[in-house]
């Protein structure tokens, strides 16, 4: 015993080192559990990110496509479904990061648990939020492929949509956690997704260019991410690169960053007493 | 040999939430190698002291070291040589209990190599090997327990935080826990367990602290703390209650230390009564006497 408790300086020093901020063993941690409980519900996640293109691209594609067949140089179906891209990303994201959130913290107290492990807040939830992106980045692509099916082409620019789908769903993720670090009870959320949400995902030029809004609403558009989003990956989807998507990329990783410091620190202050 | 040094120290520790005062200026030492009881009741701040040792709660006031890691700086190092055994169960529900262990042993950082031998050492401990592949949702209460014991000593830690780690356990289940507890004590394991279960404190404690609205109000080994608060002796009086409050009122005229316990009037430190003591029934003091006689409650 005695071995155990007479602890030299210097490698205590060292170990105090070596556990350093944003430990990749911890995210390692945390993210596992994600990926155990993803291996259960792959299956459902992996359905409703098929079906909701599907609906989106029939709906309005096909069938708003016979009143309008071209916004610009683009067909009206291809416009779609590189727009529904974001939305994918949005709802595989904002809602993950509200809701497990809240339920894995409120109700399962499973934060607790991993709180009182070497993990800090901070790498907790950035683990999530990591887990949670590179999912939205990688089902971001559905629509897409679902979109091959409805006379969309592929092309290489596409695999970027990944990376894209990965940043915007970050800070919509973080967003989320945002709320429900915010949030007073779970029914809450319903503030968020129809007076924040909806509305974002609706002016984002999915279904519709921004350009046809009055002026008012065209500027609030702009600091909508998600119109950031859609615009970026319809160019490289659509191999239409501008250098305004430069800054379309640097509004999204601004958004993401501001977005995972608000959720650790709202967070943090809510899950240490 | 210099006395080691402590494996938790806390000085003048006080916790605030808004006006309630959770933790109130406590002072505690736990050396290294013993089993430490906090024995309080409900709302004396246990559970708030320990949320306090992982840093899940800051102190308002105060300093604390654990294993020789200043809180809440360096708390993270101290975390890693530490397992806990929260009051709540916080199992994760949608994971099966292998999953759960794995999901552990990485958080506590146990390496690749020893990962899966440490799941397996840990359902052994839990006597779960049968049902390793249970989802969490499935278990009985007494197996979900048994798992948050084991997943809390993955690592092999040196310090154990058990709040109370037996709350709704059926006698066999409390048995079983208890032999880990002594075993892992004879390992040379610290453990910090609080309870308000006077038998568990009495049979596994080395030293009992009793807490009590936010402070320690005594410390010492369970039969020091009887001496000390209950005496030898205690002289149960029985009787209808008119007679119990004239003895009750008789005590009180002659200074003599007494509670009111069920239907019985219990005199403390009968063996000093001698004589003038009124008809009773004798019997050796016990924890639960001293605890009584210190906070002022009753408990089960
Ligand atoms: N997060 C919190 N916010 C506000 N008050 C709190 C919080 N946690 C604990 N308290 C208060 O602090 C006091 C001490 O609570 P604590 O849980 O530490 O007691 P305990 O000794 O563990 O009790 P029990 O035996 O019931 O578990 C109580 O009055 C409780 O209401
Ligand atoms: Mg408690």
């Amino acid at each position: 015993m005695s071995a155990d408790t007479a602890v030299p300086a210097p490698r205590r020093r060292d170990r105090v080192r070596r556990l350093s901020r944003l430990d990749p063993a911890a995210l390692a941690g945390v993210m596992m559990r994600d990926v155990v409980l993803f291996r259960r519900y792959w299956k459902a996640t992996t359905f409703s990110s098929i079906v909701q293109p599907t609906i989106y691209l029939v709906a309005f594609g096909v069938g708003f496509g016979s009143l309008v067949s071209h916004v610009g140089h683009v067909r009206y179906v291809q416009y779609v479904a590189t727009g529904v891209v974001a939305t994918a990303v949005l709802f595989s994201s904002a809602f993950p990061g509200m809701f497990n959130t809240f339920i894995r913290w409120q109700y399962q107290r499973t934060y607790d648990a991993i709180l009182a492990a070497p993990v800090d807040v901070e790498e907790l939830v950035t683990a999530e939020i990591l887990w949670v992106s590179i999912r939205a980045g990688v089902y971001g692509l559905a629509p897409l492929v679902v979109g091959f099916f409805f006379g969309l082409r592929p092309h290489p620019g596409m695999l970027l949509v990944v990376l894209i789908g990965f940043v915007t769903g970050f800070g919509f993720c973080a967003f989320g956690v945002l709320i429900a670090a915010i949030a007073k009870t779970i029914d809450n959320f319903n503030y968020v997704t129809s007076a924040v949400l909806t509305p974002m995902f609706l002016v984002a030029g999915t279904f519709f260019p921004i350009s046809t809004l009055p002026h008012g609403l065209r500027t609030i558009a702009q600091f909508n991410p998600l119109y950031h989003c859609v615009a970026v990956v319809r160019d490289v989807s659509l191999n239409t690169i501008v250098t305004a998507d430069l800054l379309h990329v640097a509004v999204l990783v601004l958004w993401a960053l501001l977005m995972w410091r608000l959720a650790i620190w709202r967070l943090q202050g809510r899950l240490i007493d | 040999m210099p006395a080691a040094a402590p494996a938790i120290q806390l000085e003048g520790v006080t916790k605030r939430f808004g006006e309630i005062v959770a933790v109130d200026g406590l002072d505690l030492a736990v050396p290294p190698g013993v089993c430490f009881g906090l024995l309080g009741p409900n709302g004396a701040g246990k559970s708030t002291t320990m949320r306090m040792l992982t840093a899940q709660a800051l102190a308002t006031e105060g300093s604390i070291q654990v294993l020789g890691y200043e809180l809440p700086g360096e708390s993270k190092a101290a975390r890693m040589e530490m397992g806990v055994v929260p009051q709540q169960d916080n199992l994760d529900v949608e994971l099966t209990c292998r999953q759960i262990l794995g999901v552990f042993a990485r958080l506590y950082r146990v390496p690749r190599a020893e990962r899966q031998e440490a799941v397996e050492r840990a359902l052994d401990i839990a006597n779960l090997r049968g049902r390793a592949d249970t989802i969490v949702r499935e278990l009985s209460g007494g197996m979900r327990r048994r798992l948050l014991v084991a997943r809390g000593l993955i690592h092999r830690p040196r310090l154990v935080l058990l709040d109370e780690p037996t709350v709704g356990l059926d006698p066999q289940v409390r048995q079983e826990l208890w032999s880990l507890i002594d075993s892992l004590r004879s390992e040379g394991v610290t453990l910090l367990m609080s309870t308000h279960y006077i038998e568990e404190a009495e049979r596994l404690s080395d030293t009992v602290a009793v807490m009590s609205g936010g402070r320690i109000i005594a410390q010492g080994t369970p039969a020091e703390l009887v001496g000390t608060h209950a005496g030898r002796e205690v002289l149960e009086i029985y009787g209808p209650p008119d007679r119990l409050t004239a003895v009750e009122s008789q005590a009180i005229a002659r200074g003599w230390r007494h509670r009111r316990s069920g239907p019985a009037l219990a005199l403390l430190g009968a063996e000093g009564l001698d004589g003038e003591a009124p008809q009773g029934v004798r019997r050796p003091a016990n924890l639960e006497d001293a605890f009584v006689a210190l906070t002022g409650q009753e408990i089960e």
